[in-house]
């Protein structure tokens, strides 16, 4: 269950009384990967989260995190965490909030001074270091947050919502800070709505549903390639559409307008030489699935709670 | 220790900063002066009469006074201990703050341990300022000498960590009005056996006796200021007529070892139940 795994997860379990928040876990994220968490309001992400950092106690099953209990004092100082929407000690200035931080995680004071002032300047607040963060918008809590993450230079890094509140210049920032920490070698756990974040960021990402994994995808094969073509079309015969049918997963014809789902970006060539063929083609493009597509194929369309 | 000491500290710091401290003493000074005044100005008038000359009258007099400003200090602290740790726990449990700290290496016990004892120094540096800001105008301005100071002065401070221990205890598991509610309500729950304790003994009812002692026993908070004000100025009633500072029923070495105790089951109860809960 363990080997070379920072989080791992066995039927792990959380109720509340009748109330299942997480109802049977069960996962395993690599060591120096960006794992993204997906699944609706309530499907029990940040419960989950809580489990894997000793915040929550599982009702049943096993989490183990660098390869350790969560309970583990040695493994805490090992990851960093950003919660979500939480608010910190605002009587602070980002300096003594960051400072308070690093010495729970046994940092020497000087040390302490180096990584500040290096980690505000990489997100933005260099010139806010001696404020209270009682005057910090949210964005800039959002950031000494992430700061705070970092301090310690963890190997684990948790991110719980990290780009809620921040702009699309924020958002950005963090992106690009995530692909970095990738590249240096941590691995990172992501649990964002946004889709667009967690497409470019993550290597691989689960889909949680009613507190279960549904289905945990590497984003790089699940992503690439096209797996839908759109035609404007006129002077179509319903024996070109059957035999499209075959060509392709599915076909829709609506007006001019006909689209089909591929099997295989391979397959796309021949399908446009076919259609070129048999009618008249006014426009054709091939689209890649997003994973907002991935994500109403396999989560479905209701809202979360 | 190094983390209780760090989670102290930040406690301490946190109460700096937020200016509590800065209004508690603000007050605490204005009280003291206005306890000074009314001492000069009581020595004066009763001087003009002659009473100066009745040597156990003036004893009785000034010993109740003293006796009145610590009684005052007394509910001063009791109050400061309860609406400064009134949210410690409760309140960063709910802002989620506490989820950062808890999640950092250091266990959940210190995390209860340090915030005793930085509330444990900021109250002891409070009861020290103002019963000694008392004791010293009452000697200064009225001649009286304060006596077992340590045993009094320790007694109030044990109902105040009492105090505290309780208000942890209930913060790590109720909201934070809830918990104020809890211990202010028991807090005036064990005054109120004290009194019910304090008339049996003057009506001579011992069934009233033993309800105020059964009330006792289920929050001794009371007990530790009433034997407090004992070591102050002994089981006698002053010249003014029965006060809340006169001690007719002197609570037994018994139950300030019981209370001792309660106050130690309420801290390994806040520090159990602080360390199994979701945060």
């Amino acid at each position: 269950m363990t080997g070379n795994l920072a989080v791992s997860t066995r039927g792990l379990r959380k109720t509340y009384g009748s109330k299942v928040a997480v109802a049977d876990l069960t996962l395993a994220v690599r060591r120096g990967e960006v794992f993204g968490f997906l699944g609706p309001n309530g499907a029990g992400k940040s419960t989950s989260v809580k489990m894997f950092l000793g915040l929550v106690r599982p009702t049943a099953g096993e989490v183990r995190i660098l390869e350790r209990p969560p309970g583990d004092i040695g493994v805490r100082g090992r990851i960093g965490f950003l919660p979500e929407q939480c608010r910190f000690h605002d009587w602070l200035t980002a300096d003594e909030f960051l400072a308070f931080h690093g010495s729970l995680c046994g940092m020497p004071q000087s040390r302490v001074a180096k990584r500040s002032a290096e980690l505000l300047e990489r997100l933005g607040l260099a010139g806010h270091h001696d404020r209270r963060l009682h005057d910090f918008s949210k964005g800039m809590l959002q950031r000494v947050g992430i700061a705070q993450a970092l301090l310690h230079d963890p190997e684990l890094i948790v991110l719980d919502e990290p780009t809620s509140g921040l702009d699309p210049g924020g958002r950005r920032l963090v992106r690009d800070l995530i692909l970095e920490l990738r590249r240096a070698g941590r691995t990172l756990f992501v649990n964002s709505h946004l889709l667009s974040e967690i497409e470019i960021t993550c290597d691989r990402v689960a889909f949680i549903k009613h507190g279960k994994v549904v289905e945990i995808l590497d984003l790089g094969q699940a992503l690439g390639g096209a797996r839908k073509l759109s035609a404007t079309v006129r002077r179509i015969q319903p024996d070109t559409l059957q035999a499209l049918e075959r060509m392709a997963a599915s076909v829709h014809l609506a007006g001019d307008q006909l689209t089909l789902e591929v099997r295989g970006e391979e397959s796309i060539p021949e399908i446009t030489r076919f259609l070129a063929a048999q009618c008249d083609v006014y426009s054709l493009s091939a689209q890649q699935t997003s994973l907002e597509d991935l994500f109403l194929e396999i989560i479905g369309p209701e809202a979360g709670l | 220790m190094k983390r209780i000491g760090i989670i102290a500290a930040f406690t301490c710091r946190e109460a700096v900063r937020r200016r509590v401290l800065a209004a508690a003493l603000a007050l605490g000074i204005l009280y003291l002066a206005m306890y000074a005044l009314g001492l000069y100005v009581l020595q004066t008038d009763v001087s003009l009469r002659g009473l100066p000359n009745n040597v156990v009258l003036r004893s009785q007099a000034t010993s109740t006074l003293l006796a009145m400003g610590l009684y005052a200090v007394n509910w001063l602290v009791v109050l400061m201990t309860i609406l400064m740790s009134v949210d410690t726990l409760s309140g960063e449990i709910a802002s989620g703050s506490m989820q950062l700290v808890a999640a950092k290496p250091l266990r959940r016990w210190e995390v209860v341990a340090g915030k005793w004892m930085g509330y444990a120094v900021l109250i002891l540096a409070y009861l020290l300022f103002m019963a000694g800001g008392v004791m010293a105008a009452a000697w200064l301005v009225i001649g009286r000498r304060p006596v077992h100071v340590p045993q009094s002065l320790g007694l109030m401070y044990m109902e105040a960590l009492l105090l505290l221990s309780v208000t942890l205890r209930a913060g790590a598991s109720l909201a934070t009005m809830a918990t104020g509610a809890c211990v202010f309500g028991l807090h005036i729950l064990a005054f109120l056996g004290g009194w019910i304790e304090e008339f049996g003994q003057l009506a001579q009812s011992a069934g009233a006796s033993n309800l105020g002692v059964a009330i006792s026993l289920l929050f001794p908070s009371e007990v530790l200021w009433r034997r407090a004000a004992f070591e102050i100025r002994g089981p006698m009633i002053s010249p003014f007529g029965r006060t809340p500072f006169d001690v007719g029923s002197v609570p037994s070495g018994w139950m300030i070892v019981y209370a001792a105790l309660f106050l130690l089951a309420a801290l390994i109860l806040a520090v159990r139940r602080f360390s199994t809960r979701d945060l």
